[in-house]
């Protein structure tokens, strides 16, 4: 009998491994003889360094070697490759790693790291980005010009620059000519931290014949395999990635961080393997994070409510290196209008150096900041003429087969539909009806809504491949290379193996510990790329794997191989189920009674790269980016505290449109999580810095995340299912857009709660009090009075 | 300096010599290589290396180990010991109360805890319970509800 999978909600495969704590992470592996790994970091945001006497820290008993930049002179990164191993000649920020010292135990690492003397002599330094992009602004990276950089990126040598992105549609000042309403305006969020729960933490072997192993908390293994090869100069096949269970990742482990220091030192203390893990604070001071960003808008509409101009200019705040936030920037350049129709638009963002904790991907990449700004916006639109917020997005909202995005091309006809995501949400959510008021008369109630869209934001020839191994006892072995830290792809990919081979799901096996030695190639597990792309390279793989076994059994049957049919773990006739093979009589080979064998053993091999993606113009960013885009809508009921600014979300509801529900248990589950997040970062997050550019809350207690009790205890979640054609059972992604349009959307709350307008993150209660002291002090004093008077 | 301890660790007793400065957190880890628990800021934030003490939720980052000496202390590898998982374990799985699994130990504890001293929490009671730890990924209802229903389906047993 055929059960079917797909669709069907089936906890993660590995869920009996993590409630018995046997999942193994990169932070529990340890290997004979293993040494630790400690940072030298520096004090200073921006010095030259002068010497490193590291005499003192090799006299700890226990120590093995002491390394420092110039031992190790590569330059690593994925887009620009502008971060040393350990700084060379000069520091770039409060925490860059200038030196590490490897010993037999980490405590003796941690008393030696004390111990390794820098002499520096201090530079000026530069910590706004504005102030940054000014002519005699301090200079971070004097050798821009010749880092290794991708195509897509364009760094200014000689400036703080390290990627200009340019969106030129239409004619933006013409569409201001034709706009019956201009409205300007600022936005910003702030630097915050991934703070998945898993420190990042590495393990690597270098071997004397040059071949190295690496165990490693990275969501991207064969990113970290090729980057680590290109970056050091040696043959990809030397490094083998093991990538263990990964504790979070939200783009924060993409690429390649510690592989290559951690390797260089197992090689200079002798061959052994060595360990790094991060502390939390050290996650704040020297892991990238993700970057600060500043908006200016200006947009330009028709009285009816049409949008017909719109100019952005971004400025990434990367911190001291641009590697992976030069993406982030274009990402956010060629999203800068949202989810919405504009025939004029015209948007610079610029990545900008300054003397801070460097900068990385994270969750919904240049998404999450650019809608934040354009939800803003349009929420500010509506205000100004006088319109339904929900009618005015309606309005302008991209219409598939017909709009064209901020990059030109034609929304493809199956890319979902944004509306019934905006209208699904905003009935949910009861808009428009009325809303009781709480008792207190400083408590105020208020509904919002917000609306996003999203693809993997890649380079135009990201690919993955899948391998699927038929074993002797009709078992399958699934070989895919993307990660797992929590998203539940490998359970969704393991169901579209069991849904169409007819198998139970138990004949599915993912290996626990793989590598990249031993799966099939996928380019990154970012973007929310993984069902889709590695979804795609699995089907085909399925494809391959069947019509093999039907050329096999059509000899055996002595029945043409267009008249079998897969399901069941069988081969057989179409029409006479009787009349077949077991896949165990096929896996390696048939045999006939008499002994004769043909065949062999059975393997599937499937790959997908992205189709029709083309290189965005360099002056215009005119092309085609993504391979498809998932839209959805949050929407949201507050309640405000005016007394003590605080923001209680009452109930929240996530509507996307995700081609296909694969699992709705997972779904659900990433739908939740990306709200929370979303939530978090709206009310809480925010890494501060003091005027020396410290950090001045690098841990839990002072850099709040979001708990439990946090939570709204009402949160629907609408899975809304038009497919997409060339998706695996019309699925897209949606990892990271489920976190996108929430803190617009709780924003857009507090201003129908107490019409104050939020323009910058996060929504403290001393934010907001603030906000509300500027735009509405009656409010506070009418609070204050009806306190008072109890 | 070293002092000796005994515990009783997931039912056994375990006599160590352990530094007056090691944690809980560290001897579990690394001296019984109990890799179960985890860590995620060992300062008492995060809540992810909690285990208990004497059948309490105790952050072992912030407990030293010769605190613990002749207690009872449970870890996630003390549940399900013969290889069966409880109830409370079988409906994490079920309610996908866990995505990376990296706090999933931390909260399985705190639940089983919860329910051994109040079968039948209300909802507030277990949002009470496992605010201390923090998870990344989920969004907390999924582990609320796994609690509420293990708590249900063990007092209908």
């Amino acid at each position: 009998m055929k059960e079917s999978y797909v669709g069907k909600s089936i906890p993660d495969i590995d869920s009996a491994l993590k409630v018995t704590g046997k999942a193994t992470f990169a932070f529990d592996f340890e290997l004979p003889g293993m040494l630790y790994a400690k940072l030298v970091t520096s004090l200073h945001s921006h010095a030259r360094i002068l010497s490193i006497d590291a005499s003192r820290a090799l006299e700890v008993p226990g120590v093995v070697t002491v390394a420092t930049g110039r031992d190790f002179p590569y330059m690593l990164g994925i887009y620009v490759g502008d971060r040393e191993v350990l700084a060379v000649d000069k520091v770039r920020w409060v925490g860059n790693p200038v030196a590490a010292v490897v010993a037999k135990s980490l405590e003796a690492a941690e008393k030696a790291i004390d111990l390794v003397e820098v002499e520096y002599e201090p530079l000026k330094s530069v910590f706004d980005p504005f102030e940054a992009l000014k002519p005699d602004a301090p200079i971070l990276h004097e050798k821009l010009g010749e880092y290794r950089t991708t195509s897509a990126f364009y760094p200014k040598p000689g400036t703080n620059i390290a990627n200009e992105f340019k969106i030129v549609k239409g004619d933006v000042e013409k569409g201001f000519r034709e706009a019956d309403l201009i409205v300007e305006e600022t936005f910003k969020m702030p630097y915050m931290s991934h703070v998945y729960t898993e420190t990042q933490s590495v393990v690597a072997r270098y071997n004397e014949d040059g071949a190295i192993e690496v165990w490693s908390s990275a969501q991207s293994p064969f990113a970290v395999r090729y980057l680590m090869a290109l970056s050091l100069g040696i043959p990809v096949g030397n490094i083998c990635v093991y990538h263990p269970f990964v504790g979070g990742g939200f783009g924060g482990k993409a690429s390649l961080h510690w592989e290559p220091l951690v390797a260089l030192l197992s090689r200079k203390a002798g061959y052994r393997p060595v360990k790094l893990v991060l502390t939390r604070k050290e996650q704040f001071t020297i892991a990238p994070v993700r970057e600060g960003f500043h908006a200016e808008l200006k947009v330009g509409v028709k009285k009816d409510g049409r949008l017909v101009a719109w100019k952005a200019r971004f400025i990434l705040d990367s911190g001291a290196y641009g590697d992976y936030t030069v993406n982030v920037t274009r990402a956010a350049g060629y999203s800068c209008a949202g989810p919405y129709h504009v025939p004029n638009i015209q948007c610079q963002a610029l990545t900008v150096y300054t003397n801070k904790v460097p900068t990385t991907a994270m969750r919904g990449f240049g998404h999450t900041e650019s809608h934040w700004a354009a939800e803003r916006m349009m929420d500010l639109i509506a205000e100004r003429l006088n319109m339904d917020p929900v009618e005015l997005r309606a309005i302008n909202l991209l219409r598939p087969g017909v709009s064209t995005t901020s990059t030109g091309d034609v929304l493809p006809e199956d890319a979902g539909n944004p509306e019934q995501c905006l209208r699904a949400a905003a009935e949910a959510i009861r808009w428009g009806q009325p809303l009781p008021m709480p008792k207190e008369p400083w408590k105020f109630r208020g509904r919002g809504v917000a609306v996003a869209m999203k693809g993997p934001s890649q380079p135009s020839n990201a690919a993955s491949s899948a391998i699927i191994k038929l074993n002797e006892d009709s078992s399958v072995d699934l070989l895919v290379g993307t990660g797992s830290f929590g998203q539940g792809t490998t359970t969704s990919l393991s169901q579209m193996v069991a849904e169409d081979l007819g198998l139970p799901l138990e004949k599915v096996k993912v290996r626990r510990m793989r590598s990249t030695d031993t799966v099939a190639y996928t380019w990154q597990t970012v973007g929310s790329r993984s069902l889709f792309s590695d979804g795609n390279a699995v089907r085909a793989a399925l494809e391959d794997m069947k019509t093999k076994l039907k050329a096999v059994a059509a000899e055996a049957l002595r029945v043409p191989a267009r008249l079998l049919e897969v399901a069941d773990g069988r081969v057989f006739v179409r029409g006479r189920p009787e009349e077949g093979v077991a896949f165990s009589n096929l896996a390696i080979g048939y045999t006939y009674p008499n002994g004769n064998a043909i065949g062999g053993p059975v393997v599937g091999f499937g790959n997908y790269i992205s189709t029709g993606n083309t290189n965005l113009d360099r002056e215009t960013g005119q092309g085609v980016p993504t391979i498809f885009h998932t839209f959805g809508a949050t929407a949201c009921r507050v309640e405000v505290d005016v007394s003590t600014g605080a923001v209680r979300v009452e109930e929240a509801v996530q509507a996307f449109d995700i081609g296909k529900a694969i699992n709705p248990l997972l779904l659900k589950g990433q739908m939740d999580g990306g709200y929370i997040m979303g939530q978090s970062l709206a009310l809480h997050e925010e890494m501060m810095f003091d005027e020396r550019g410290w950090v001045l809350n690098p841990n839990l207690s002072t850099y709040y995340v979001m708990r439990a009790k946090d939570m709204p205890r009402d949160i629907k979640e609408i899975m809304i299912e038009n497919p997409q054609s060339d998706g695996p059972h019309g699925a897209r992604g949606m990892g990271e857009n489920v976190m996108l349009p929430v803190a617009p959307a709780i924003a857009s709350a507090i201003y129908n709660a107490i019409g104050v307008f939020i323009k910058d993150l996060p929504i403290t209660p001393e934010n907001l009090w603030r906000v509300i002291k500027e735009q509405k002090p009656a409010l506070l004093e009418r609070a204050k009075k009806s306190l008072l008077e109890g | 300096m070293k002092h000796t301890i005994s515990l009783v660790v997931n039912g056994v007793e375990r006599t160590l010599d352990v530094d007056a400065n090691k944690t809980l957190l560290w001897v579990l880890r690394n001296q019984l290589k109990l890799k179960g628990t985890k860590s995620g800021c060992e300062r008492g934030d995060c809540g992810i290396c909690t285990v208990l003490l004497n059948g309490s939720p105790v952050k072992s980052c912030l407990v030293l180990a010769v605190e613990a000496d002749k207690h009872e202390v449970t870890t996630i590898e003390g549940l399900a010991a013969d290889g069966a998982l409880t109830t409370l374990q079988r409906q994490f799985i079920e309610h996908g109360a866990l995505q990376c699994g990296f706090c999933t130990s931390a909260f399985i504890l705190v639940g089983h805890a919860l329910l051994q001293r109040n079968p039948a929490p209300s909802r507030e009671e277990v949002v009470e319970a496992i605010n201390g730890v923090l998870c990344r990924c989920t969004g907390y209802r999924q582990i609320i509800e796994a609690i509420l229903a293990a708590a249900e389906i063990e007092r209908v047993r």
